[in-house]
Formats: structure tokens, sequence, C-alpha cells
């Protein structure tokens, strides 16, 4: 924070005004990226993947019609259940849009970058798990019960992975903070020539699927009993409440890919705050995150979905990945 | 008045309380009802006191007392300075809820027991933890350890005529004591290389010490500490103890006690024994980083709800100690900087785990108050008939879980940025040892998120499993008044934690001689030159925020606000019981199966069919268990080896009166041979 707000020199009032501005309207911007941008690019995936497959598919703009209709509806709630069943999915939506607040979506110098670095924004991705898997115990289905087993299980096994690539990226950046790791990084040209570098970036896009609830890991367009993971928990959940898990879910995944876009990645993001740069920086943006969401609609096209318990391994396989990337590290210094 | 003499007044005032208290109960021991309000009363006011005292030395205040006629070999001699005050504070912070709760919670044994005896034990049991941290000699520190054994004995046997109690009680005694004779072991051999039994003169002097001598009795010492702190391979005696003891006796133990082994080891690790070898720190990080893991495996799988809260006692301890180690580690590289950081987490987590395990043991106290049973599987539904309690509950779940906003995230943080920090190490070996460091402790925090999900989901929500679960009602206020008031402790020190990380910095500079570096603020905190930045406080506020901000927005946007309240949805099915719903065993089963190799679980299924068919079952068995491979392999053959050499020995047990003297005669030449 600080020195980079004032770009737009203080001449007059109303140009002092606007600089006082800058910072509340940039974050202003991030979140409207995100929380917007969410359902195109769930859409944009669905239809892509539908294309692959031979099918024609909705368009992209169809989960916009869906939300719509979902907060339309009325909202049907067990008789089992507790507060903490409607509390949870203003949770996660609150969660996502502080994250968004929080990562570099646009700008290196995020105004609120100091609340939280990499870490504290991972512990706030595991407080929506946590809550979203009591959710789906508080009905007493079986099924929501079995979700949230299973949810917690891939979440507590691909934690290691996400802090030891995360070990790994500030590493060589020497910090953690989000937006410092962006800023040391644009100056590597040899970036992307660093073994270490990209093996942190396989790793954390494996658990970035794992997270998400993407395939080989979960199936987001399954409801066959016995195999969904996310979707059994929020089996219960109907309405608004729908509307607001299905929301959050689009944002941790467009958050997902902004990490693995703009930290492995990061040229394009501005470090200035000049309109211009920021606009470069969206037209960046897109680019990077539409191919990642490409690469993760041919992924999906071409893997199966593995059985739970070949999970571990697959996480276990990029903990390794990971913690070689953090040796390299300390072998090639 | 000097500040001397008032924190020797604050600290005979606390004495006082606590004689007091004993004194009372025992005085009013005819009328149980008066005996456990007096004795736990008095005993409330005591830690009110030693809560001002720990606050005032965590300040910078000091005190010596020393009276060479009390004892032999040095005489009594206490005092105080930062460290021993926080961990004084640590023991305000779990004994004043846990006295105002035993008021209430003891009823339940009136007529089953002897409230004066609990009485008398109790406060001697919280005497002689605010003593501990102060002893500054060898015998004044081992005579008030044995007292705080000895009286958290006493309160483990309450229920002494179970079976179970029993058993517990002797592993907690046989465990407890060994591990006083390694603490006895390594002091005498320390006072003798140094040549006092002063424990202020042994940093200086512990540097001029030959190196197999000072690696003996650092092993001796961390194997003392270690065995009182819970660690991995000797943590055996925690899940037994725990349990057995009443609930808020549980959460001083668990809370308080445990952690004075950790003041142990700090105390070796960076004051007596000065700046050790690398494999010191390493050898800790390694049992750290193995007790984390390992005691939320063990966790998982628990459904006793106090058990469960055990091994996570173990898993705290062990994040405690990864804080511990690479402090150690840091100071052998001479990076005190970062040895300083580490400190500071680890002693965060130590006053946060007494915070949240206190709130968590007397939640299930009062889960147990109203089902009368530890067992989660015969839970369910109680966020509607115990709803107060299960807010508490659920803010101790999140808290251990070390989730923000709460206070366990906040220690856990400062844990892995200084393991993060561990970079500036340079050799490689090392590095990797972190490495590991830092994925074990990020599995822990995933598994131990898991493990409440369980605890909570399965004790709190859904529909009822029991008849007992189905009649439980609200606990009391006296029981209530302590969880609400923890809870609260868990929001702020996770909101604000500049209130203790200050004194904290200071406390921890003092003892690695390094310069303040990092920054903890009201507005952020920050690590070594902005390595990490972290807002508490603003996170919370933008968390609740939004929290606020979405339903208005959902309101202008124009969403239903219908709500229907209909059954589960259930593939069809006519109704719904609470056998359809999850179970904690099916819900631990993933963990099971991945675990598989340390859990070894043993699967029995019997089917009784009916003679005529086998297709008509009758009846089926189902038994599941898991084995714990340090009791197989370690304890069993110890315990078994130990019994063969009693039965050798017997046989000089003649019962004949001349061959014990013959016995007299030889132990005599001997030594006179010996000793010539």
């Amino acid at each position: 924070m600080g020195e980079g707000w004032g770009l737009l020199a203080p001449q007059s009032s109303l140009l002092t005004f606007l600089s006082m501005l800058t910072p509340i309207l940039i974050e202003l911007l991030q979140v409207l990226v995100i929380g917007l941008g969410a359902p195109l690019l769930v859409g944009a995936v669905r239809r892509l993947k539908a294309r692959l497959q031979g099918r024609r598919g909705a368009g992209p703009f169809q989960p916009y019609a869906d939300l719509r209709k979902l907060l339309a509806k009325e909202a049907v709630v067990s008789e089992n259940a507790s507060w903490i069943f409607r509390f949870t999915p203003y949770l996660l939506a609150a969660v996502a849009l502080l994250s968004a607040l929080i990562v570099p979506v646009l700008t290196a110098r995020t105004p609120l970058g100091f609340v939280g670095d990499i870490v504290v924004l991972m512990y706030l991705f595991l407080l929506g798990t946590f809550f979203l898997a009591l959710a789906g115990l508080d009905a007493g289905s079986a099924f929501g019960g079995m979700g949230s087993s299973r949810e917690m299980a891939v979440a507590a096994l691909a934690e290691p992975t996400v802090m030891i690539a995360i070990f790994a990226v500030a590493l060589r950046a020497g910090t953690t903070s989000l937006g410092g790791i962006i800023t040391r990084y644009q100056g590597d040209a040899l970036l992307l020539l660093n073994p270490g570098h990209l093996l942190a970036f396989i790793a954390f896009f494996i658990v970035a699927l794992a997270e998400t609830g993407r395939l080989p890991v979960d199936n987001p367009a399954t409801h066959l009993e016995l195999t969904m993971i996310h979707e059994a928990m929020i089996l219960e959940y109907s309405g608004r409440y729908l509307a607001l898990v299905e929301w959050a879910a689009g944002m941790k995944l467009f958050l997902f890919l902004t990490l693995l876009a703009n930290l492995f990645f990061p040229w394009g993001v501005a470090l200035t705050l000049t309109p211009l740069a920021l606009a470069f920086s969206f037209l960046a943006l897109a680019l990077k995150v539409g191919a990642l969401a490409a690469g993760v609609a041919l992924l999906e096209t071409c893997v199966a979905k593995l059985r739970l318990f070949r999970v571990p391994e697959l996480l276990s396989g990029s903990l390794t990945l990971a913690l070689l990337a953090v040796v390299s590290f300390f072998f090639v210094r | 008045m000097t500040s001397e003499t008032l924190m020797m007044n604050l600290l005979l005032a606390a004495l006082a309380c606590f004689g007091a208290g004993a004194a009372g109960a025992l005085l009013t021991a005819r009328w149980p009802g008066l005996s456990r309000v007096v004795g736990h009363g008095l005993a409330l006011v005591g830690a009110g006191f030693v809560f001002a005292l720990g606050a005032a030395g965590l300040m910078g205040g000091t005190l010596r007392v020393a009276i060479p006629e009390a004892l032999p070999v040095g005489g009594l001699a206490l005092g105080l300075d930062r460290l021993s005050a926080f961990f004084i504070l640590v023991v305000a912070v779990g004994a004043a809820p846990s006295a105002l709760y035993a008021i209430g919670y003891t009823r339940a044994y009136e007529g089953r027991c002897s409230l004066a005896g609990m009485g008398v034990a109790f406060n001697a049991f919280l005497a002689a933890m605010l003593l501990v941290p102060l002893a500054r000699n060898v015998l004044t520190f081992l005579a008030l350890w044995e007292a705080m054994s000895l009286a958290s004995y006493f309160l483990v046997m309450t229920e002494g005529e179970r079976e179970e109690v029993q058993r517990a009680g002797w592993v907690y005694l046989v465990m407890t004591h060994a591990g006083f004779a390694c603490l006895l072991a390594g002091f005498l051999l320390m006072a003798r290389a140094t040549g006092t039994v002063d424990f202020a003169a042994w940093r200086g002097l512990s540097a001029g010490l030959e190196g197999t001598l000072r690696d003996t009795i650092f092993l001796l010492l961390a194997l003392g500490f270690g065995s009182k702190a819970g660690v991995i391979p000797l943590h055996v005696w925690l899940p037994r103890a725990h349990p057995a003891a009443p609930s808020h006796v549980s959460a001083l133990m668990s809370g308080v006690m445990i952690k004075l082994g950790v003041y142990g080891l700090v105390r070796v690790g960076f004051d007596w024994l000065g700046v050790g070898p690398v494999w010191w720190g390493g050898a800790a990080l390694a049992v750290a980083a193995l007790s984390a893991v390992l005691g939320v495996l063990y966790a998982l799988v628990e459904h006793d709800l106090k058990r469960l809260l055990a091994y996570h006692s173990v898993e705290n301890i062990g994040i405690i100690l990864l804080g511990v180690g690479a402090g150690m580690l840091f100071q052998s590289y001479r990076l005190d900087d970062l040895a300083s950081l580490a400190l500071i987490a680890a002693l965060y987590h130590t006053l946060n785990h007494a915070t949240f395990k206190g709130l968590l043991f007397m939640g299930a106290g009062a889960v147990l108050h109203a089902t009368h049973t530890r067992n989660v599987e015969e839970m369910g539904g109680l966020i509607k008939r115990m709803p107060q309690t299960a807010a508490c509950f659920l803010v101790g779940s999140v808290a251990i879980s070390a989730l923000p906003p709460f206070n366990g995230f906040i220690s856990e943080w400062l844990t892995f940025q200084s393991l993060l920090l561990s970079f500036q190490v340079s050799a490689p070996a090392v590095n990797l040892v972190f490495a590991l460091a830092v994925a074990a402790l990020a599995l822990t925090g995933g598994l131990a998120a898991a493990c409440f999900v369980k605890a909570f989901g399965i004790t709190f929500l859904a529909l009822p499993r029991s008849e007992h679960a189905r009649n439980a009602r609200e606990v009391g206020w006296t029981l209530r008044a302590p969880m609400v008031l923890l809870a609260v402790a868990c929001l702020l020190l996770g909101v604000a934690p500049s209130i203790v990380l200050g004194p904290l910095n200071a406390l921890a500079l003092e003892l690695t001689h390094a310069s303040p570096e990092a920054h903890f603020g009201w507005d952020a905190l920050v690590v070594k030159e902005s390595f990490a930045t972290a807002s508490p406080l603003c996170l919370a506020v933008a968390l609740v925020a939004l929290l606020g901000a979405i339903p208005l927005a959902l309101r202008v946007l124009g969403a239903s606000a219908r709500r229907r309240v209909y059954e589960t949805w259930g593939c069809g099915r006519a109704l719904q019981t609470a056998r359809f719903e999850y179970t904690a065993t099916a819900f631990a089963n993933p963990f099971k199966r991945v675990f598989d190799r340390l859990y070894r679980p043993v699967e029995q299924v019997h089917v009784d069919a009916h003679p005529e068919s086998r297709f008509f079952v009758r009846t089926i068995t189902y038994r599941h268990e898991t084995r714990s491979v340090f009791e197989d392999a370690l304890y069993r053959p110890l315990i078994r080896f130990s019994q063969q050499v009693a039965r050798r020995a017997r046989i000089l047990q003649s019962g004949n009166v001349h061959s014990y003297l013959l016995y007299i005669l030889i132990a005599l030449v001997t030594l006179l041979v010996l000793a010539r």
C-alpha cells in the first residue's frame, strides 16, 4: 500500500478527491471483475467442454439466467437444519468477495493487500469449506454427510501441497505477500526457464483442481449419488441459498485461476494505477484466465474421474512435485 | 508501594485464597453443596490474583523470595521473569473459567464422592501450577512439580470406583513418575557438572560443559518435560487420564498442566543449557511434527468426545513444539531474530490452546452433563436443544482448526511464517527438514478442520441419535458463563493479537538476545521486513461488513425472501430417522482407508441369520477397531520385559529372615569397598 495511489497528480481539489477515491475504485473494480465474471467463466468452460465433446451446449451466459431464476424462487429448507445451513451460503459468498479484495486481480498494489498474504487467503478458503461441510451434515441426509466427509478428506490432503507450493513461490520471491510476489517475478526474465517455478505451477494447478471440485478429483456435472463430492454437500440447497453457493463456487474457481495466472505468469499485471495500465492488465487477465480455463475444459474432456481412494495418490504426486520445486531452490541457489 | 511489594502481595493473596479454599472446603465437608461453592469460589478469586500477577510480570515486574531454612539443598527459592509470568498468565486463563465451571459442574458429584476432597485437591493443583514456573532452584522445582502431579492424580481419581478410571490413574501415575525420574537424573547431573542448584547460574555455566554430558542432560530433561507435555510417543497417559477426570479438571490438565511441560522445554532450550547443537532443534522439530500429525490422526478415528479432545492436545503440543524446535534450530545458526519469531509463535499458541481447549472440554462437559454419554454416535441435534453451548463449541472448533478470524489462526500463521523464513539457513538438509515441517503443519491444519467438522457436526447437527440426546436440555449459567467468557477470549485474541504479542515480543527478545524486528500493531502484523503481513482486525471487520452487505444486496436485486420448511430430500423414501444419517465412523472412513498403515484397522462383521434361511437376518454386529502402533511396538514389550525382570527378582524374596540379614551384610560390605 502507499505510494502507488497518488498517480493522479493532485493538482486540483477534484483530482485530490479522485486520488483519495482511487483505492476504493480499484477494490470495487476487482470485486466487479470477479463477482460478475465468475458466472461467465463457469458458462464458458461448460460451453467449451460441450463443443469438445461434440455437443452444442448452452451459451456461455446461461449461468446468469440460472442465477436470476434461482434468486426469484422460493427456498426450501429442511426441517432438521439449523441456522448453520442458512448462514453458510452468505459466509461462502463473503469469503469469496473478501478474497477478491486481497488477491491481485488487476494490480499488484491492491490497497487491501496488507490485510492478508497467501497463507491467510488459503485459510480463508478453508473457513468456507469448513462451514459448507457442516451445512452438508446439517440436514441429516446420508448424501450430505457423504459429501462432507469426502470434501474434508480431499481438502485436508490437498493442504500440504498448497503450503509447499506457496513455500516454493515465496522462497524465490522473498515474501509471501501476493502483490510482492508479482512485483518480484515481473523483473525476472528467465522465470519460465526455472524448473522449480514450473514444478510449483503444476503442483498448484493440481490442488486448484482439487480445491475447486473439478475433474479428475470431482465431477462438477454429476449428480450420481455415489460419485459426487461437492454436489452431494449442496444437495439440500435451493432458491437464493443455492444461487449464493453456486456463485461463490464460481468465484472460487475464478480466484484460483487468477492466482495461477498472475503468480506464475505475472506479465501484464499493473504495477501502476493509471487507467491505461489497468485496462491492459484486464486484457492480460482475460487472456491468461481464458487460456487456463480452456486447459481445464480440455483436461475435463480427456480424463475420467478418479476413484475416491485414488485421489490421495494424485495429491501425494503433486506434493512430491512441490517438494521438488522447493528442493531445487536449495540445491541450485 | 514499590512494584516488588505489590507483586509479593499479589502472590501471597493468591496463595491465601487457595489455602482458604482448601481449608473452607474441608471445614464445610458436612454440607457438600456449600463445600463445592466455597472451595471452588475461593479458587476463582485466587485465579483472579494469579491473572494480575502474570499480567504485571509480563509488563516487566519482578519478584524474589528466598527462604533458605524451608528446604534442604539451597532452600526455597522463588523468582519471576517474563517467561514465568507468561506461563502464570496461562495458568490464570485456564484456572478462572475452570473454577467458575466447577461450582456448577460438581453438583452432579454430590453424594457420589467427597466434594471436600475435590476442593482441597483442586486448590492444591492450582497453587502448585502457579508456583512451578516461579521455582528458582532444583529442589523447589521438583517438590512443586511432584505436588502438581499428585494433586492432578487425585482429581483424575475422582470417580475412582470405576475400573476404567483406575486404569487411567495407574497409567498416569507411572508415566508421570517415569518423567519425574528423568528430570531428577537430568537435574542432578547438571547440578554436579555446574556445581550449583541455582537455575539462574546455569545459563552462564552450561556453555563450558563437555559435549556428551550436555547432550545427556538435554535428552533427560527433554524426556521428562516431554512426557508431561504429552509428545508422541510419551502421550499414552493423555487420552486415558483426561477423559477420566471431571470435565473442569480435563480443561485444566489439557489447557494448562501440559503447558508447564512446554515451559520446561523452553527453559531447557533457551535458558538453562544455552545455545545447543543443531541436532537438538532438529530432533525437537521432528518429534513435534510427528506429534502434530499423529495426534490429529488418532483424534479423527476417536468417537469418545473427551478422548478426541485429548488427542487434539497431543496435536497442539506438536504445533507449539514446532515453534520451539524451529527457534532452537535458528539459535544454533545464530539467526536470533528468527528464533525470537518462532518462540513468539509457540508461546502465543500455548496461550491460545489454553483458551480454546478449555472451552472445548467445558463444552464436552456440558454435553456429557446433558446427555450422560461421551459417545458422539449417540448425540446429534443438540444445536436446537443447547443453542448456547453449541455456539460456544462452534467457536472453539473454528479456533482450534486454525481458521480466521479466531486466535488459533494467528498463532498458526506466525508458526508458518517462522518455518517459511527458514530459507535463511544455508544448509540444504536442514532446509528440507523445515520444508517437511511446513507440510506436516499444513496437513495437521487440514485434518484438524476435518476432525472438528466431525466432532461438531455429528454432536450438534441433524437429528438426535438416541433418547438421551433427544431429551437433552441447556445447562445452567455457571456452566455457560465460563464458556462464553472463553469464546469471547478466542475472538479477542484472534482479532487483536497485539495485546499479547507486544509483551511476548519483549519476552522473546530477552530470551534470544535478538534485536526488535517484527511489528505487532493493531493495524497489522508485519513479520521480518514485510516478508509477510496480515491484519486480523481488518480481516474480521471486512468479513462482517460483507456478511451484512450480501443480504442487503439480495434484497435490492429483488431476490425472493420466501422460505418453506420441508422434510429432507431422500430419494423418495417414506420417512427420515436418525438411522439414515451419516455416522462419525462413516465420516472418518476415508481417512481410515488412506492412513490404514497407521491405524491397522481390525474389522469384524458378524451376521446372525435365521436357521431356516440365510436371507432372514436377525442381527448384524459390526466391530471396527484401530490399534495403536506405539502401544503395540513400544509399551507392550517394555511392560513384558519389566514383568519378567520382576519375576526373576522374586527369587530373592524368600521370606527367610536369615537370608535378608545376609543381603544387608553383602550390601554393607559392597558399599564400604566402593566408598573407600
